[in-house]
């Protein structure tokens, strides 16, 4: 369906050459270098004030205390991952199923809390939940039990899925949109009955998406101190919120060795799960 | 050969208060090869879509086998359809497509196995079974979408527009292609489309649509010798088609003339639309001419002259095996049998005479337009 057009070989003109120069500079400037600062800091430690090669940082990842505290963050982030697709896919083929005009109103309401920053929505979050907070009383004074979920791994998700769950709905939705109806008319025609039509067509052609949206709801969530943060408490400390902590410390060696190992093991992932999706029908974000 | 295997009683249909379908009746004879044939926005894909579930009537029955099916999904209709541009599952092969309803039956593999690769060599697609399917080419596909659409052996198959996407060399021979497995496999094909060669060269019956309403159900002989509206005589073939008053039985007159037909039952003095065909109309010398003309235009078609002569301002068109030259003054020969007359209808001057035509307009008309 898609061709994959061939590089020309037409030379191109000055504007097409040099149109690319600065988005080359920026990423050097920021993206590059940045990531060469880190491999630097990881692999060595300061002592005695020179800096010498050292690998003792990295292995700090894989003492116990860190392991349990990575292991804790990728359960989180799994957690809220799932959530995420649980709730992100069927409202992505509903919003695909109505009219035009509807999706894009629907799609824009899905927008909308985007535009807001990310702080200020985890702390609104906060607020709301907190054990004096806007629920709670709310349910005090009608009778209710209080939900006391606040500083605990549950208002952790519940911050994740808030504020990542768009980004599992967009990638979906925008497969979905594309998707040919007539496909599911034809295997309607060919003996699938509702449910057959979504396990044998529309899941199978949504699930680059699917890769998509899952890729980008558990890499932020798996790397989060804010949300932690915010809404956590000591029982929810998170790798993101030990990098930042040995940050804030000045202990750049550190950080960067954990930022290190935490990138290298979601490139791994992310290589595996590309593996299973070298399918090219479009699963980006629009 | 004579069961009605498939039924419309007095369908009609609308989408958003527009009538796409209104009071249409029809059946369908089993083992037959029937075509719904008219222009774009006639109706005749909707009619499809009602017979294969996926639409529904907003009036009247659907009748398969003698069972009234209005509320079966289509899923549980033994009715298969080629759609427009085929509708291949993109995310599975050749094999896998093609197997895709048999699976879903589930049906043992040993014998998918066998029934796939008979109707890869059905469609001539043996070697294929590994290709992904966005990578065939049209004609490959449309054959893949037969394939898949056959293996679960409908009682029906219906066929969208099948050869629409195809040049014109692939098509003529898909035609014959099509004809020939429907031959084979003794299925009832119902088939649309816009191209009345297309409908005259495969059909056992014709079913005409304009404007959600039948014009006419025929052989293909019938409805080309015997069209019942200026419609489609114009439909269907080139056709003058004329003015004309009933005198009596057995005599008509057009163009100011008197002719003998081979029609009757009108009524004295009724106003008629005469039907005459170009090719069957001779080119003699002006002294043994009844209508006298002078040529405005020739085109050659090949094995043939296709050439417009003007008769007192009405342009007619003729074909000739012989070369005439543009402004001869030449003779119109028209035998009684080649006079068709028909009741006057809502079509009736809808239909002039050939004085706009050109080979420009007739190009603009094959263009397919999307349907309803």
């Amino acid at each position: 369906m898609t061709s994959v057009p061939k590089k020309s070989k037409v030379r191109r003109s000055l504007l097409q050459r040099y149109a690319a120069a600065p988005h080359i500079a920026w990423a050097i400037l920021f993206i590059i270098a940045p990531l060469i600062f880190v491999a630097y800091y990881a692999f060595t430690d300061t002592v005695d004030g020179s800096v010498v090669f050292s690998i003792e940082n990295l292995k700090t990842f894989f003492t116990p205390t860190y392991l349990k505290i990575f292991s804790r963050s990728v359960g989180l982030a799994l957690i809220s991952t799932v959530i995420c697709l649980l709730l992100g896919y069927p409202i992505a083929y509903f919003i695909s199923r109505t009219k035009p005009k509807t999706q894009r109103l629907l799609i824009l309401l899905i927008m909308l809390p985007m535009w807001m920053n990310f702080i200020i929505r985890t702390y609104s979050i906060s607020e709301l939940i907190k054990d004096t907070g806007i629920i709670n009383s709310f349910l005090g004074k009608i009778g209710i039990p209080q939900m006391h979920i606040y500083g605990k791994e549950g208002a952790v998700v519940l911050g994740m899925v808030y504020d990542y769950l768009p980004y599992m709905i967009l990638p979906i939705y925008s497969v979905m949109a594309k998707l040919d109806y007539r496909l599911v008319e034809a295997a309607g025609d060919l003996g699938c009955n509702s449910f057959k039509v979504m396990t044998k067509v529309i899941f199978p052609l949504s699930r680059s998406g699917v890769i998509s949206g899952i890729t980008m709801v558990f890499v932020p969530s798996i790397s989060t101190f804010y949300i932690s943060q915010k809404l956590g408490g000591p029982s929810t400390l998170l790798i993101g919120d030990v990098i930042e902590q040995s940050y804030n410390a000045s202990n750049y060696h550190l950080a960067a060795a954990l930022s290190f190992v935490l990138m290298v093991i979601l490139l791994i992932g992310l290589a595996v799960v590309n593996k299973y999706t070298d399918d090219d029908s479009g699963g980006m974000l629009i | 050969m004579n069961n009605k295997l498939v039924e419309l009683k007095n369908v009609s249909k609308s989408f958003d208060g527009e009538i796409v379908l209104s009071n249409v009746s029809l059946y369908i004879n089993d083992k037959e090869f029937i075509t719904l044939l008219g222009p774009s926005g006639c109706g005749k894909t909707t009619t499809l879509r009602i017979i294969g579930g996926f639409e529904s009537a907003d009036e009247g029955d659907v009748i398969f086998d003698g069972e009234r099916i209005n509320d079966i999904p289509p899923y549980k209709r033994s009715v298969n359809t080629v759609f427009q541009k085929y509708a291949l599952f993109p995310h599975l092969n050749v094999y896998d497509n093609i197997a895709f309803g048999l699976r879903v039956a589930k049906v043992k593999d040993a014998e998918i196995k066998e029934r796939v690769s008979e109707m890869l060599s059905l469609v001539n697609l043996r070697g294929f079974e590994k290709r992904n399917v966005s990578l065939l080419s049209g004609g490959q596909q449309q054959r893949v979408a037969i394939a898949r659409a056959l293996i679960n052996k409908p009682k029906v198959l219906l066929l969208d527009e099948p050869l629409g996407a195809l040049d014109l060399k692939l098509r003529k021979d898909m035609q014959i292609e099509l004809k020939k497995i429907q031959k084979a496999t003794g299925i009832t094909f119902v088939y649309v489309t816009h191209d009345q060669e297309e409908a005259l060269s495969m059909s056992d019956t014709i079913v005409v649509m304009a404007n959600g309403k039948i014009q006419q159900i025929g052989t293909p002989t019938d409805i080309y010798n015997e069209p019942k509206n200026a419609f489609v005589a114009d439909f269907i073939g080139e056709s003058n088609i004329l003015d004309g008053v009933m005198l009596d039985d057995y005599s008509v007159k057009f163009a100011g003339q008197e002719f003998k037909c081979l029609d009757f039952g009108f009524n004295k003095n009724e106003p008629v639309d005469v039907v005459v065909r170009p090719e069957d109309v001779d080119v003699v010398s002006v002294d043994k001419g009844m209508l006298v003309g002078t040529v405005s235009n020739v085109t050659f078609k090949g094995d043939y002259y296709e050439i417009i002569v003007d008769v007192k301002g009405f342009k007619w068109m003729l074909e000739t095996s012989d070369y005439v030259g543009v402004d001869e003054v030449i003779g119109l020969y028209i035998e009684p049998d080649a006079i068709h007359t028909m009741k006057k209808s809502e079509y009736s001057n809808m239909f002039g005479d050939y004085s706009t035509f050109s080979d420009e307009m007739e190009h603009l008309s094959d263009i397919v337009e999307e349907e309803v």
